[in-house]
């Protein structure tokens, strides 16, 4: 298992190449880069909280539940926080398994758990000021599904 | 114990974690003698459907004893991923 919640940059393909170079046996490697999106033009910065201690807590204990759930061979989860720029990686999730939909459905699980459960606050900087950005009903009701 | 704000509920105090002294039996009870303190503990603490609550780092519920807990956060619900 591999986590790192960090404030500087990361290169999302050497990670991964090196994540994949470390799986034995491993058929399957599925990878998910999230990034910093400017939807309308307006975004000029994006500042990221978290709670450190509980941040890595919450993220091992997300990685336990996957593990216990589909035979992966490894995980990854790279998270950043601080200030980033549109377009800039904000985190990254890798898994390792013998088949694909195990490695497909635990990056999913993974990704859902991460965006509700692991203790970040997103905060956009725009034209008209800051505002911090809610949660959606649609991401509390994506955890029904597992 | 210490009690930890972040995000909005970190600026609508104006501190990111101050310690406090209480014999509060239930999250539900610190928070009510937080909110008669003062003005901005009353906002920030106003509508508890957008707060979560953490006891020593695990998300916990609003009627949990607070019995040999050393840490408190609140915070808006997460925004991770």
């Amino acid at each position: 298992m591999h986590l790192s919640v960090q404030k500087a940059a990361f290169d999302a393909g050497a990670e991964l190449n090196a994540f994949s170079a470390g799986v034995v046996g491993a058929g399957a490697v599925v990878s998910f880069t999230g990034i910093v999106r400017d939807a309308d033009g307006t975004l000029s910065a994006m500042e990221i909280e978290h709670y450190p201690g509980m941040t890595e807590a919450a993220i091992g204990a997300i990685i336990t539940q996957a593990q216990t759930r589909w035979d992966l061979a490894d995980v990854l989860v790279i998270h950043r926080y601080g200030r980033l720029e549109p377009g800039a990686q904000i985190m990254m999730v890798a898994t390792a398994a013998r088949h694909r939909v195990a490695a497909f459905e635990a990056a999913e699980f993974l990704m859902d758990y991460l965006k509700s459960r692991a203790p970040f606050w997103k905060k956009e900087f725009g034209h008209d000021g800051a505002t911090w950005v809610a949660a959606k009903e649609e991401d509390e009701s994506a955890l029904t599904r597992w | 114990m210490d009690v930890l704000y972040f995000a909005w509920v970190r600026e609508r105090i104006g501190l990111p974690r101050e310690q406090i002294d209480t014999t509060a039996a239930t999250v539900m009870a610190l928070i009510e003698e937080l909110k008669a303190r003062e003005e901005r503990y009353a906002l920030a603490f106003c509508d508890l459907k957008s707060l979560r609550v953490a006891l020593d780092q695990k998300l916990s519920s609003f009627d949990a004893p607070l019995a040999g807990v050393r840490e408190v956060a609140f915070f808006p619900p997460m925004t991770g991923g």
